[in-house]
């Protein structure tokens, strides 16, 4: 039963659960299968572990080094792009429940037929909201906890995390679904752009206190993208959600010129007006 | 001499300065007060409904939302529509000659798209109750059937025109709507894509 | 022509005749605006009370409207902000108006507060001024944490988690103190919906009519200025003080300016910072409010973090609420503990100054501090400008007495 939802997804283009992917790393039977054939005890375990490492994914943050993003959300190119590669690949899993596809494709310059075309894949109205396709509640029976929402996520953690995020999946046989991440270790999400990446290993050196230092990843099989195409695609996907975060981001820098300006005029005349008046005071 | 000079001046930067200032406060109330207009989900929950009509027995009315208003879909049968002309000389506006209380599509006899369906807000244009539907051929004062709203007793009749001497001014009204196949109203859009 | 003019002035005077037999207006006037003498030598540390109004202004407002489509509940308080941001129309600049003029509200009273310590304007005749005005701050506080809560963020809950807690520490009552807080066992919804009641209503009444009585004691005794001389001793054969000036015109056209300088700075931060690097919005706050993990820093909003730096310093859970307590309320009892003969900083002597200066530095430090996390050397630091902060109050009936002070003039310094 759990396999054929999964096929749902995959008839969308999602290939997390990709059994060739799974053949590929050698592993038995389907990541889900085996949590859910986890000791009831080891899954709660689980669950509470990796529900508490992914909300504090913030502090983890400031302790791994960051790749800058280096994002543009100026760029309505690249924020098309982005979030094109987020329908695709993120929005199986993940919500953006704050959004309205009418409101981004205003945002986003995109007309109603190519919002409707290249981007609601499960929403038929345009004022609907970003809905994961999976459902939540499986997902959290899944997963240990629901994929989290992605509206605010650029807002909560920051671009750069994001971005590391994206480029941070690596090999960990030790891991239930085959990969860990290096800016959020333990991470329950499984590497769902493996096809366009590939698969890397993470070189950690252990320094004289017993602390783990990140060297660097290494390339164990090809994606389908180079590492500067994967690069691009990680930068507008994060460029997306950074845009989805505040959406009237550049509305409020475009007023506040004008209101400025408007201040500006005012206080020179309010000023002549003051130096005026206080020629009585002697 | 320069005491005029000053007086002018002063004067001029005040007006300058309450005008530039006025202007000011004023464009500061356009963000507040439209933020009081329907937000994006207002304007979302508020979307064109579809109401399937096809299993509509003949003389059946069912009640719809609409933008959180009541709306009455009735079927009326070739006898209910006969009634209709013959209650004309006690309609207010048996015309729909108020162009407010109807599309220009419903400005006929039978106040619809399609002669057999009535489409109307069920929601009296005197102080917003309810109508009740009563549409039997009644003994008292000549009843050709019709609406009756139970709170000050305005009158309506099978198209919703309201009769004289009622505290309602004017006919129900007829929301915007159309046929998106024979058997499915959209009530909400009057053309374009559905 | 002039004969228009005169009856028209007629009728608005017969009409203001029949106002001020029933209501003061025109006293009212006279009395608050255009014949309220204030000292001519005002510099523009004088502007922060009146742009405390102005904060305050902009708070009701933005906060009124907030409140049309903010809903107080745990399951849609998260949303509800969203929502605002999002799908009500202009609801981002209220939003952004409300949040950025919380920070400000506390920028602005500080240096109302510090004017007031430059220029001893708490010395008599205006001790009752200066209790009034903590009043205010102490509402101030309280307003601005249940505010806080009401996001429903990370921040918010957890940052209340710990506050509450603190009222934990008294003894016997402590506990059940807590609980009377919250309304429930835990903060909940039923203490997001009560924080609300207080953020909206009880705590908003209760700064507006201190902030009446405030202005009312203020134009009772007369403001204070920058020399700490009372104008009032040196009245002109009308009656107005000779370096008086009225408010309107002369104040009003010189506070107007200080307000559009403010709102340049104002519209800066909200239209192009409103996060503020995570300063006045907390970048955890965009996540909502989940029991099952605290995040691993937590730091109030900045205005809070010099007195939380405090109740961090010491290693004691009483002992630490109890000094934060001390922290926030010492300053009101400056009136007491100011033995100085002259008001203003300008004719105090080298201790006074260095021992401001000392605390200026501390209370800065102490806010610096209270955002780091807490261990190793930030401790160290933060207890001993601890110790410095409550020296600054503690000791100052000592070094306010032997302090050599200069003579201060008869007349305000006023250089045109």
């Amino acid at each position: 039963m759990v396999s054929t939802r999964f096929a749902g997804l995959a008839r969308r283009g999602l290939s997390i659960m990709d059994s060739s992917m799974l053949a590929r790393l050698g592993r038995t039977g389907s990541i889900i299968m085996r949590r859910l054939s986890l000791a009831g005890l080891h899954r709660t375990a689980a669950a509470t572990v990796l529900a508490f490492i992914l909300t504090c994914g913030a502090h983890a943050a400031t302790e791994v080094e960051l790749e800058p993003a280096g994002n543009d959300p100026d760029n309505i190119n690249s924020l098309q792009r982005g979030a094109r590669n987020f329908m695709n690949y993120c929005s199986g899993c993940h919500s953006a429940k704050y959004v309205r596809f009418n409101t981004l494709g205003r945002g986003l310059e995109l007309s109603e037929d190519q919002l409707v075309e290249n981007l609601m894949f499960n929403a038929e109205k345009t004022f609907e909201t970003i809905q994961a396709a999976m459902p939540m509640n499986d997902a959290a029976r899944w997963f240990g906890q629901p994929p989290p929402d992605m509206s605010l996520i650029a807002r909560a953690r920051g671009t750069d995390y994001v971005f590391n995020f994206i480029k941070g999946f690596y090999l960990d046989p030790d891991s239930p679904t085959g990969v860990d991440n290096r800016v959020l270790a333990g991470t329950s999400m499984p590497h769902v752009l493996w096809e366009l990446q590939g698969y890397q290993t993470a070189d950690y050196s252990i320094d004289e206190n017993g602390t783990e230092h990140f060297e660097g990843f290494e390339q164990v099989t090809e994606g389908s993208l180079s590492a500067e195409e994967f690069d691009e695609f990680a930068r507008d996907t994060v460029n997306f959600l950074e845009y989805i975060s505040e959406p009237v981001r550049s509305t409020r820098r475009v007023l506040g010129v004008w209101v400025l300006m408007f201040l500006i005029v005012f206080w020179i005349i309010a000023s002549m007006l003051k130096k005026q008046v206080w020629k009585d005071v002697t | 001499m320069t005491d005029d000079v000053d007086r002018n001046r002063r004067h001029f930067l005040t007006v300058a300065t309450a005008v530039t200032g006025g202007a000011g406060l004023v464009a500061a109330t356009i963000p507040f007060l439209s933020s009081l207009k329907p937000s994006a989900r207002a304007q979302a929950l508020g979307a064109p409904v579809e109401v399937p009509v096809g299993s509509l027995e003949p003389g059946e009315m069912i009640r719809v939302m609409w933008r959180g208003k009541l709306v009455y879909v009735l079927r009326r049968t070739e006898e209910m529509l006969s009634r209709l002309g013959s209650v004309t000389g006690y309609l207010d506006d048996p015309d729909s000659a108020n162009v407010e209380q109807q599309p220009e599509y419903a400005v006929n006899e039978y106040r619809s798209v399609k002669p057999e369906f009535l489409v109307v807000e069920g929601s009296c244009t005197h102080l917003g109750c309810a109508p009740l539907a009563e549409f039997q051929v009644g003994p008292a004062d000549d009843w050709q059937g019709g609406f009756f709203c139970p709170c000050h007793g305005s009158r309506f009749d099978l198209s919703g025109r309201v009769y004289k001497g009622v505290p309602a001014p004017t006919n129900l009204r007829v929301p915007p709507y159309r046929f998106i196949r024979e058997d499915i109203i959209m009530i909400g859009v009057d053309s374009g894509a559905a | 022509m002039a004969r228009i003019e005169s009856e028209v002035g007629t009728r608005t005077g017969a009409v203001m005749k029949w106002i001020d037999d029933r209501f003061p207006f025109t006293e009212t006037m006279k009395y608050h605006i255009t014949e309220y003498y204030a000292s001519k030598n005002f510099n523009w540390w004088y502007i922060f009370g009146v742009l405390a109004m102005v904060v305050l202004v902009i708070q009701i407002l933005s906060g009124i409207f907030l409140t049309m489509n903010y809903k107080p509940s745990a399951t849609d308080a998260f949303a509800s902000v969203e929502y605002i941001m999002r799908d009500v129309e202009w609801g981002w600049l209220i939003r952004y108006m409300h949040s950025t003029g919380a920070s400000f509200f506390f920028i602005v009273v500080y240096l109302h507060m510090y004017r007031a310590m430059l220029y001893g304007s708490y010395k008599k005749p205006r001790e009752l001024i200066w209790v009034i005005g903590m009043l205010i701050f102490f509402v101030l506080f309280a307003e601005a944490f249940a505010g806080y809560l009401l996001p429903w963020g990370q921040m918010s809950y957890w940052g209340a988690q710990v506050i509450i807690s603190l009222f934990g520490a008294i003894p016997v009552v402590g506990e059940a103190l807590v609980e009377i807080i919250r309304g429930d066992y835990a903060i909940t919804d039923i203490t997001l919906n009560r924080f609300f009641a207080l953020h909206v209503i009880v705590l908003p009444l209760a700064l507006i009519a201190l902030v009446f009585v405030h202005i009312v004691a203020l134009h009772h005794v007369g403001s204070n200025n920058p020399d700490g001389v009372e104008i009032k001793e040196h009245k002109g054969p009308d009656g107005i003080p000779l370096d008086g000036i009225a408010f309107h015109p002369y104040h009003t056209t010189k506070d107007l300016v200080g307000i559009i300088v403010f709102l340049m700075l104002f519209s800066a931060v909200m239209f192009f910072a409103p996060d503020m690097g995570g300063y006045f919005l907390e970048h955890a706050n965009f996540e909502p409010a989940n029991v099952m993990a605290t995040p691993e820093h937590i730091a109030p909003v900045w205005y809070f973090t010099p007195f939380y730096a405090i109740l961090r310093a010491v290693p004691d859970k009483l002992w630490g609420a109890v000094l934060m307590a001390g922290s926030v309320l010492l300053p009101a009892f400056l009136p007491w503990l100011d033995r100085a003969r002259v008001k203003s900083i300008r004719y105090r002597g080298w201790i006074y100054k260095m021992a401001l200066g000392a605390f200026v530095i501390s209370f800065c430090t102490l806010g610096w501090l209270g955002m780091q996390p807490a261990e190793g050397l930030y401790v160290l630091m933060a207890r001993i400008f601890s110790v410095i902060y409550f020296a600054f109050f503690l000791t100052m009936p000592y070094y306010t007495t032997i302090d050599k002070t200069k003579p201060v003039p008869e007349r305000v310094v006023y250089h045109g």
